[in-house]
């Protein structure tokens, strides 16, 4: 269907915009920036802010005008506004920029404006504003509120004193995560944005996706900073220091050196490392291959027997902390392989050690991630100690791995690229996929094809049906007759309603409509997770997803029972057989579970 | 002979209920009937107790006190005298003067309140009451809409939009499902309108919101009205209760084919909830924020499906206007605004409480003429309309005609009806102060220009009227309102500025003072009195300066005494204190 388009002027100018188009889109296209702080992309126009206020021209009441265009005295919101066929605009004049400006001062006078110790400086959008704007003195005093941070849980901080009570988060956690963690508390000044009740977030249903603090414009919720603790375990000349990094860090770090989302810096990032003072680098790839190989063997075994169908995949931390607090009914449906992070740190601390005559307990893993959640992951239960000590020691985000390299005086742009250490980090195509919605069950797709038919690959190997941003994708795979019927969801607002669909198929009784669902909390997978550089758009998200293509596309081996290390493993190590096929280590090691959780969980 | 006795929630207060009690007490062979009714509206005399003979009011009974109970048992039981004049009551009994207070109005929307028992629906029924609905239920919806269109009836929850407008966009907005909604959230301070409808005429409301439900086709219907008026709810559950055993509410009412069910839900006390779109985000269960505007409410409202909102004050006039025609509804006001308004007179007046008159009357007509004017000798300085949201208009004005048009001209709005008198006690900025600290304090804080703005302007106030103003705050003041007017989301933003506005438009000078004088000409701002002492009139009896909290008075016994400014912390002691009048305060 053909979209209606509509003209009207902004500034003089005539533009032509689809039907629908904002006024602060239409400027946009008409190469016009209005100012914005609220507003971000992904959300609902909260129009909270009244930055960017703009003014319509209407034609005068007065009959002595003879229709003349008068400014109207309200002005309009463009963030919110939608533009009309014959709309008049005016976008910039000198009250409209003071009125701009004088939410600025307003803002600044209730912020800690602290800007040399923020963990957003450089990447504030209320910095850069009053920049733009030239703000120099304040006629407004100061006073800013004081709140304790809220440090309850191990991935994320709220820190209120900074907030602008923009919305964001509320509207990041309720509509597009579906947690209803944060929200608006109290009214006038001491509105504050927290859990209800006021509840710490540890206690709140709170996922710890920190998608908040990823699209928070300043430093009000940022991730837990652990970068001490690893700079300590490297200083430690007892500790043996391995570090992992996850398929989607490497898609986004380069964003902070000035890189183009999407910029392919593996081998810059192992460099990187090992120059930092880690003394193996490994990538999560492995065992993400590793994870389809328990994960695939346990479908099939499932499959087979119709047994607690649909499969539902467990590497997202986020969503299985939802799923635990909100959908505690799917507990046994899912898949009980840990998360490639939680089985490559196990292995490092039993197969590694093993292997290299290390003392498990004098090796410190660190883990590189796209996420925040996976703080909370290393220590959500006791199967996170299979090896008799937490398997992963610190997890650091893409953003904290960001500034240790620039606290570490090196050159990441022109770094020569190195490649993994030996045992836990060669990797497939099938493995790096994990960093994007649809990739584990792409991943899985191509080795159940083949573990299924006995073929030595699926006829395409790429999977479409599963990519794409949109936020429920569904299909039928044929696997030579053998129809299986998948769902992949991402940005977990988008869940329920799949987990809706399948109580109802329970409640009348009827086989489930899916056999194998994947789910990943964030938008677009793990390469737009909360822990990945701020602020990042679709626009930014489809630039890092075609990053995790190419990379799988670069690989010779794209299957994940190809993987020779991970071959290897099963036949040295791991007895040959799956957790699923009864092999015990590997049931111990890369196997967990999961129970029920109370929504809010008050402290007695 | 019956006792009616005035309990809404005022006559309450002031104490009808103990009084009726001590009636009751005596009444064991049941010689005096008794009975209750709503708010009367002359909150100053409660409470009152009517005496009613065969149906006829003959005596109305001001600010009775239980102490009365016995001699008023004693000469209404003693009976058979008919309408006598009961001259053993004479003492407790309405002035003429006072009489006036009601003789003036003109009431529609509070036709009923003081006359009938709001917890019985015969006592409704036989005033004309669910006539109008059976009357509509033989109409069609569009005839309905027709006849308010005619009425010219206008919103009175503050906005003055045409209901008919506004009903017809909902019942053409498209959708299976619609709503009716009645704000009943009352939360301007001074403002008690909506209660005393509910407290008094329950059915009246009921009745109103059926009409309209039909008009526009809507099913279901809520009355959000705010938790702190607990009697209300009670009195509205039993007319809804009521109403449904009677056929009147639920499925096929009347056998008409029409089904309308209404709810009572519960505010939580915040101000903003007044606002259409953030009480329908409450009606939800959401936190109570305004929504963005467009799309209004008739097109996508409660639930995302098309509703109607209108005030309780706006309802009440509907079945009047069904059974008496539009057209007499709009022979009365003026050429934009027609009808009567219910005004809550209060503040420094002599006769504060319930008004209504017909809209085209003057301030000075409803002031002075109703009110009585200012109590206690004082002088009229302004009067404060539409609260917090309102602007203060000044003595010059006092002629302006009450019309929506013509109050706003003024700066000041119509608002949903409260009326605050002040005298020349009160400080202007001091009045602005006020109001800008419970809007404050009442912004859901989604807006920067709500949120921040109305308390930088609170600080700024506050700093003026403690004597620290700066040159250049009123400019810097009005900056702010310019800002705020212009770029706030909702009304409760873009109205907060009106009394700093107005107040600046008309008392600048009483701004100025503070500012460049360090003086309040109202007296009125504690940190800028001076308190001293006149020697010709002290007699040195030593009394203020043992009550002085600071020790800031010394002198000898018999001689004039003497303030030290320095240590004074303008408490006021030393003025109540003193019996001849020697402490001023400057």
């Amino acid at each position: 269907m053909e979209t209606e388009m509509i003209t009207l002027e902004i500034n003089g100018k005539t533009v032509e915009v689809p039907k629908g188009t904002s006024i602060l889109n239409a400027a946009k296209a008409a190469h016009i920036k209005i100012p914005t702080l609220c507003y971000h992309p992904d959300l609902r126009a909260g129009a909270s802010c009244g930055i960017c206020v703009v003014r319509q021209l209407v034609p005068s009441r007065n009959p002595a005008d003879n229709g003349k265009l008068v400014p109207s005295p309200k002005l309009l919101r463009a963030c919110c506004t939608e533009a009309t066929a014959g709309m008049h605009i005016v976008t910039h004049d000198p009250d409209i920029v003071q009125v701009r400006k004088t939410v600025l001062e307003l803002i600044l006078a209730n912020h800690p404006n602290d800007c040399l110790q923020c963990p957003r400086s450089g990447r504030c959008e209320l910095q850069s504003l009053a920049a733009d704007f030239g703000i120099r003195e304040n006629p407004f005093p100061k006073e800013v509120l004081h709140h304790e941070p809220d440090t309850s849980t191990p991935s994320i901080v709220l820190y209120p004193d900074k907030c602008i009570k923009c919305g964001r988060c509320a509207e990041v956690c309720q509509e597009m995560q579906n947690v209803w963690a944060l929200e608006f508390i109290g009214r006038g000044e001491k509105t504050v944005m927290q859990p209800a009740a006021g509840v710490p977030l540890a206690e709140s249903p709170c996922i710890k996706c920190g998608q908040c603090s990823a699209h928070c414009p300043v430093g009000a919720i940022y991730e837990n900073d652990e970068t001490a603790k690893v700079w300590a375990a490297l200083q430690d000349p007892e500790k043996t220091c391995l570090v992992q990094i996850a398929p989607a860090v490497r898609v986004a770090v380069g964003e902070a050196f000035g890189m183009k989302p999407g910029e392919l810096t593996t081998g810059k990032i192992y460099a990187a490392l090992r120059m930092i003072g880690f003394d193996k680098v490994f990538d999560t790839n492995f065992s993400a291959d590793v994870t389809i190989m328990e994960e695939g063997t346990e479908f099939i075994k499932r499959f087979t027997e119709g047994k607690d169908l649909p499969l539902l995949t467990s590497c997202c931390p986020a969503w299985t902390d939802w799923m635990e607090k909100y959908a505690p009914d799917f507990t046994g449906n899912f898949s009980s392989a840990k998360s490639p992070q939680q089985m490559l740190s196990a292995l490092c601390k039993s197969y590694w050690a093993e292997k290299n005559g290390v003392d498990p307990k004098k090796i410190h893993v660190t883990s590189i991630m796209p996420c925040t959640a996976k703080k909370y992951e290393i220590s959500r239960d006791e199967n996170m100690s299979a090896t008799g000590q937490q398997d992963t020691d610190v997890v650091l985000t893409t953003r904290e791995l960001a500034r240790m390299i620039k606290a570490a005086g090196i050159d990441f742009n022109d770094l020569p690229e190195e490649k993994a250490d030996d045992l836990l980090g060669a990797y497939t195509g099938a493995g790096t996929i994990f960093g994007v919605t649809g990739g584990v069950m792409e991943a899985a797709l191509r080795t159940a094809y083949c573990l299924i038919t006995g073929e030595a690959q699926p006829p395409s190997i790429d999977f479409q049906a599963v990519r794409g941003m949109d936020g429920v994708k569904t299909a039928t795979i044929d696997i030579k007759g053998t129809k299986v019927n998948i769902a992949v969801a991402h940005q977990m607002g988008n869940v329920e309603k799949i987990i809706n669909e399948i109580r109802e198929d329970r409640k009348n009784g009827v086989k489930p409509r899916y056999d194998f669902i994947e789910v990943m909390a964030c938008r677009g997978g793990c390469i737009g997770g909360g822990g990945q550089p701020c602020l990042a758009t679709d626009e930014v998200r489809a630039q890092r997803t075609a990053g995790i293509y190419t990379d799988d596309e670069k690989c010779t081996l794209r299957m994940s029972h190809l993987n020779p290390e991970v071959t290897a493993l099963y036949k040295d190590y791991l007895d040959g057989k799956t957790g699923a096929q009864g092999g015990e280590k590997a049931h111990h090691l890369l196997h967990t579970k999961y129970h029920k959780r109370d929504v809010y969980h008050f402290e007695a | 002979m019956k006792l009616v006795f005035g309990e809404g929630s005022c006559g309450i207060a002031a104490g009808a209920r103990k009084v009726r009690a001590a009636v009751e007490k005596l009444n064991t062979e049941g010689a005096v009937e008794i009975g209750i009714t709503g708010c009367i509206g002359m909150c100053y005399l409660e409470p009152i107790v009517d005496v009613y003979d065969g149906g006829t009011l003959v005596k109305r009974l001001v600010k009775v006190q239980e102490k009365d109970a016995e001699r008023i048992y004693r000469a209404v039981a003693g009976g058979g005298r008919g309408a006598t004049a009961l001259p053993e009551l004479a003492d407790l009994e309405i002035s003429a003067d006072d009489k006036e207070f009601l003789e003036k109005q003109t009431r529609i929307a509070l036709r009923h309140c003081g006359l009938i028992d709001p917890e019985d629906i015969a006592a409704y029924e036989a005033v004309d009451g669910y006539k109008a609905i059976r009357k509509v239920l033989a109409m069609t919806p569009e005839q309905v809409i027709e006849e308010i269109k005619i009425s010219g009836l206008a919103g009175r929850g503050g906005a003055g939009f045409p209901t008919w407008f506004k009903w017809n966009a909902a019942r053409n907005a498209k959708g299976e499902q619609k709503y009716l909604i009645c704000n009943a959230d009352e939360g301007d301070p001074g403002a008690f309108m909506d209660r005393a409808v509910i407290e008094s005429a329950p059915h009246s409301l009921i009745e109103g919101m059926l009409i309209a439900a039909y008009a526009i086709g809507a099913t279901r219907a809520f009355v959000y009205v705010r938790a702190e008026y607990p009697l209300a709810i009670v009195r509205l559950e039993k007319a809804l209760a009521a109403a449904k055993k009677a056929g009147l509410l639920g499925e096929n009412i009347l056998g008409s084919g029409f089904s309308c069910d209404i709810r009572i839900k519960a505010g939580a006390g915040a101000f903003v909830c007044g606002e259409e779109t953030a009480l329908i985000e409450s009606l939800e269960g959401n936190r109570g924020m305004p929504r963005l505007k467009p799309p209004f409410p008739a097109e996508k409202g409660y639930t995302q499906a098309p509703s109607n909102i209108n005030n309780v004050e706006t309802f009440a006039n509907v079945a009047w206007i069904i059974l008496n025609g539009g057209a007499a509804f709009a022979a009365m006001g003026t050429e934009t605004s027609k009808g009567t308004k219910v005004f809550a007179l209060t503040g420094k007046i002599k006769r504060g409480g319930l008004v209504e008159i017909p809209m085209g009357l003057t301030l000075r007509d409803v002031i002075f003429g109703i009110g009585g004017g200012i109590r206690d000798g004082g002088t009229f300085k302004a009067v404060q309309m539409g609260g917090p949201s309102g602007g203060c208009i000044p003595e010059h004005l006092l002629d302006t005609k009450i019309d929506y048009k013509a109050l706003g001209a003024t700066g000041a709005i119509m608002g949903s009806g409260g009326m605050v008198v002040m005298d020349s006690h009160t400080c202007m900025v001091n009045m602005a102060r006020f109001f800008l600290d419970f809007t404050a304090k009442e912004s859901c804080g989604k807006c920067v220009h709500c949120r921040i703005g109305t308390k930088r302007m609170h600080e700024i106030l506050t700093r003026i009227t403690e004597g620290k103003g700066k040159e250049g705050d009123v400019e810097l003041l009005q900056d702010l309102c310019n800002g705020i007017k212009a770029g706030a989301l909702c009304g409760l933003g873009q109205t907060a500025p009106n009394p700093v506005l107005t107040t600046i438009r008309y008392f600048r000078d009483e701004y100025d003072a503070h500012i460049r004088e360090a003086r309040c000409p109202a007296h009125e701002c504690a940190a800028l009195k001076k308190f001293s002492i006149d020697p010709a009139k002290c007699k040195g009896c030593t009394m203020c300066a043992k009550k002085c909290p600071v020790g800031a008075i010394s002198g000898t016994v018999k001689q004039p005494h003497v303030i030290d400014q320095s240590k004074c912390i303008k408490c006021g002691q030393c003025v109540a204190t003193c019996k001849f009048g020697a402490v001023t305060v400057g």
